[in-house]
């Protein structure tokens, strides 16, 4: 297992549990409580953890077209490399897709016509539906903990969670993270409109929860790791369960530098350095679990005879549909009294799916998808201080300081997550010039957003307005798109379809092309949908261990 | 490791606030990584950014100088050689424009070289005029309303500015709720037991120097 973060941390469970031996590789080291202090400087401004990294060594490069100058490279790699990887300091929003997101060309096609997917996406449909995942996203939402309230069990619509998402057989293990003064004031407007207000679900426990501490709200979980273990990251769920069955050893601060193949271009092991020594791990199956950017590297870097152009490469498809998920575009809200946003988490605040996936009709509109629309309760002194002015105040002086005394707690900024499609032209490839101190290409993103995705933006955040503004907001300020650099949330690369000319990985997550190679993350995903994608990345990481498991003999042949 | 030790000249500015008794002068400065003379104009620029007034103390009173200071021997290293072109071209700016080093101007000449450096008017700057205004302006609000481990917000006066309540190691729901009258808990991250065992290195020579609680 190359990479012990949230998709591999899952993937050891099942894994292990089968009575297999699993060796996983992981480049940063054990992290512990006492190591995630509520230190708005270090966590947030400094980027800590991540700024000791290997990630930080490799950030990606990004141009928004092959024939456009790059942007300017960020210092520190959205990412970090520890045991649970990103996974300890995630918002740990844990999201099942909806039913349409699996099935975005048939659907659209469907009700609209085949006219209306956007010109130059490559977008599929996935190889099967939301029921063919459901029992996976409820092993994961049991084995990590999520919180939150079901709006459609079997069928039975329930409007306390979202009446828009799939099916599901059970509740969550745990009931939602509370509500928060203001949160229940937006629910409220949210009402007022004739909207379906909701909790989120959230990877945090809202109660105690297989011996870990339910949440604190401090505050601080924002890009720090919790102090009380209540974030269900696999550092502290699924990895030490593993490794309770005596059979996942965890090497750490092991680089994997390149996937190895033997004659008949099967996968033999993994070369990787620790302590400055080159070692090779043989494996009779390697399943690689690194992040998007690095996934993606590993194989265009692992050239052989057999894959001259990087390994499971052969079809030119490594890199391919690539896309980050359009979650710039925000509204940010002034309110003409404290709202007590000081407490909470990025995790505890209140959705609303009316305008999300096609939960809404487009006949009349020009673009597919939506956005999932979603306020939080989380604030920390120096990002309060560097609040927007609204137009209100000058940056600095005495008129500023009035300003952000009277305003500081007065405002609040929605996130917006939005469907976003892979395109030909947006894709990963190496770098031609940027290497790591290794003397390895960085991986170099090619991508921008398209028509469809600023008009879901700008339909989202007139959205978002009407709704900030019936709760009582005297401003609103509407964020720029941003670029698609380095992000949190990346997908494609490595595609999941059943056909190998497009597709990276067949439909159980396995190499169309070296059958003993598995590949997890979202970097198999398709489909963005309007909302994270750990949850269904970890659910699919599952779904490819069981089939190992299942079909050991046959795969590690 | 060298460390100058330096007993700053009082600019306008903390005159001013030691006449309101407000001072942090006279606690004797350990300057890590500027001169003296650049402390002294950084000390002017940050107390103009957020100035000591009827809202109460500002910038120079979390000591956001010196948490500055501190982290371009640090964290910041990389714009230690910013600060030094950038605190010469503001001082060699003020001579030119207004006659004499930026810290002995009024508040009201300072805040004019401060809108032509905003504006990127000042000339002098590498790069430019406005970049280092950027960069001073997010360090001051840096020291000023961070973990006073770090230096800055000396006293917790960012904290209070703003109304934090502070650091909680848990919350209540009726501390989440609107309208909640919360105590500020003024207490550093650091002070707590589970934390400060693993402080960040090397946030602070005086942190080496000294145990810690805060002196």
């Amino acid at each position: 297992m190359v990479g012990l973060g949230a998709v591999g941390g899952v993937a050891a469970l099942p894994l292990a549990r089968a009575g297999l031996r699993v060796v996983g590789l992981e480049a940063g080291g054990w992290l512990n409580p006492d190591d995630f202090a509520p230190d708005e400087l270090r966590n947030n401004v400094r980027g800590w953890p991540q700024a000791v990294q290997k990630a930080n060594r490799e950030v990606p490069t990004h141009r928004p077209s092959a024939s456009a100058p790059y942007s300017p490279r960020p210092a520190i790699h959205p990412m970090m490399n520890a045991v649970g990887g990103t996974s300890l300091h995630y918002w740990a929003q844990s999201w099942r897709l909806n039913p349409w997101d699996f099935k975005v060309v048939s659907e659209t096609t469907r009700r609209y016509g085949a006219s209306r997917i956007p010109r130059g996406s490559t977008v599929e449909d996935w190889p099967f539906g939301l029921d063919e995942l459901e029992p996976y996203y409820e092993l994961v939402e049991n084995e990590i903990g999520v919180s939150g309230k079901a709006g459609n069990l079997n069928g039975k619509i329930d409007p306390g969670g979202n009446i828009f998402e799939g099916s599901r057989k059970h509740e969550y293990p745990m009931p939602a993270l509370r509500g928060t003064g203001f949160t229940d004031m937006m629910a409220g407007a949210a009402r007022t409109l004739g909207w379906h207000p909701f909790p989120g679900p959230a990877a945090i426990n809202s109660r105690t929860y297989q011996n870990r501490a339910g949440c604190a709200y401090h505050g601080y979980c924002n890009r720090g790791g919790c102090h009380v273990k209540a974030k269900g990251s696999t550092a502290v769920t699924t990895i030490p369960k593993a490794q309770q069955t005596g059979r996942l050893e965890v090497v750490t601060q092991a680089t994997t530098t390149a996937i190895n193949v033997d004659a008949n271009g099967r996968v033999s092991g993994v070369t990787y350095l620790k302590d400055g020594t080159e070692y090779f791990q043989p494996a009779d199956v390697v399943l690689l679990a690194a992040y998007v950017y690095e996934n993606v590297r590993l194989l265009l870097l692992s050239k052989s005879r057999a894959f001259p152009n990087g390994l499971s490469n052969n079809h030119e498809q490594v890199g391919r549909h690539y896309f980050s998920h359009n979650q710039g575009a925000t509204v940010t809200a002034l309110f003409p009294r404290d709202i007590n946003n000081w407490y909470g988490l990025p995790a505890q605040g209140v959705a609303v799916d009316n305008w999300a996936d096609d939960n809404f009709d487009h006949s009349a509109l020009d673009f597919i998808g939506g956005g999932n629309l979603w306020v939080y309760s989380d604030r920390r002194p120096i990002g309060a201080a560097n609040m927007t002015t609204f137009g209100r105040a000058p940056r600095w002086g005495s008129e500023w300081k009035a300003f952000i005394k009277q305003s500081a707690d007065r405002w609040n900024t929605a996130y917006l997550q939005k469907t976003t499609l892979p395109y030909e032209d947006n894709y990963l490839d190496l770098d031609p010039t940027i290497k790591d101190p290794l003397g390895f290409p960085v991986c170099r993103i090619t991508a921008d957003y398209k028509d469809n995705e600023r008009k879901v933006a700008a339909f989202i955040q007139d959205k978002m307005v009407e709704w900030f503004t019936a709760a009582g907001a005297i401003a609103t300020e509407k964020g720029p798109i941003g670029t698609m650099g380095p992000a949190t949330h990346a997908y494609g690369g490595t595609r999941m379809g059943d056909n190998p000319d497009s597709n990276v990985v067949n439909r159980w997550g396995f190499s169309h092309e070296v059958p003993n190679l598995g590949i997890l993350g979202a970097s198999v995903m398709g489909t963005s949908g309007a909302r994270n994608p750990t949850l269904t990345a970890q659910a699919l990481a599952w779904r490819t261990a069981d089939h190992l498991a299942k079909n050991w003999k046959t795969i590690a042949a | 490791m060298a460390t100058p030790i330096a007993t700053l000249v009082p600019s306008p500015a903390v005159a001013q606030s030691a006449a309101q008794g407000q001072s942090a002068i006279g606690r004797g400065r350990v300057l890590e990584t500027l001169s003296a003379a650049e402390a002294e104009t950084l000390e002017a620029l940050t107390a103009r950014l957020i100035p000591s007034d009827a809202n109460g103390p500002g910038a120079l009173e979390a000591q956001a100088a010196r948490y500055i200071d501190r982290a371009l021997g640090g964290a910041l290293a990389s714009s230690h050689d910013a600060y030094r072109s950038g605190l010469a071209a503001v001082d060699a700016y003020a001579r030119m424009s207004k006659g004499s080093l930026f810290a002995q101007l009024s508040a009201a000449d300072q805040d004019a070289i401060l809108r032509d450096m905003e504006g990127n008017a000042a000339s002098g700057f590498v790069p430019d005029a406005a970049t280092f205004f950027n960069l001073v302006r997010a360090h001051t609000i840096q020291g000023t309303f961070c973990d006073p481990y770090y230096g800055g917000n000396t006293d917790f006066v960012g904290w209070d500015l703003i109304g934090y309540p502070g650091v909680r190691l848990a919350v209540t729901p009726n501390e989440q709720r609107l309208d909640p009258r919360l105590t500020p808990t003024h207490r550093s991250a650091y002070e707590h037991a589970m934390f400060s065992r693993k402080r960040p290195a090397r946030a602070s020579l005086e942190d080496e120097m000294s145990p810690w609680p805060r002196t």
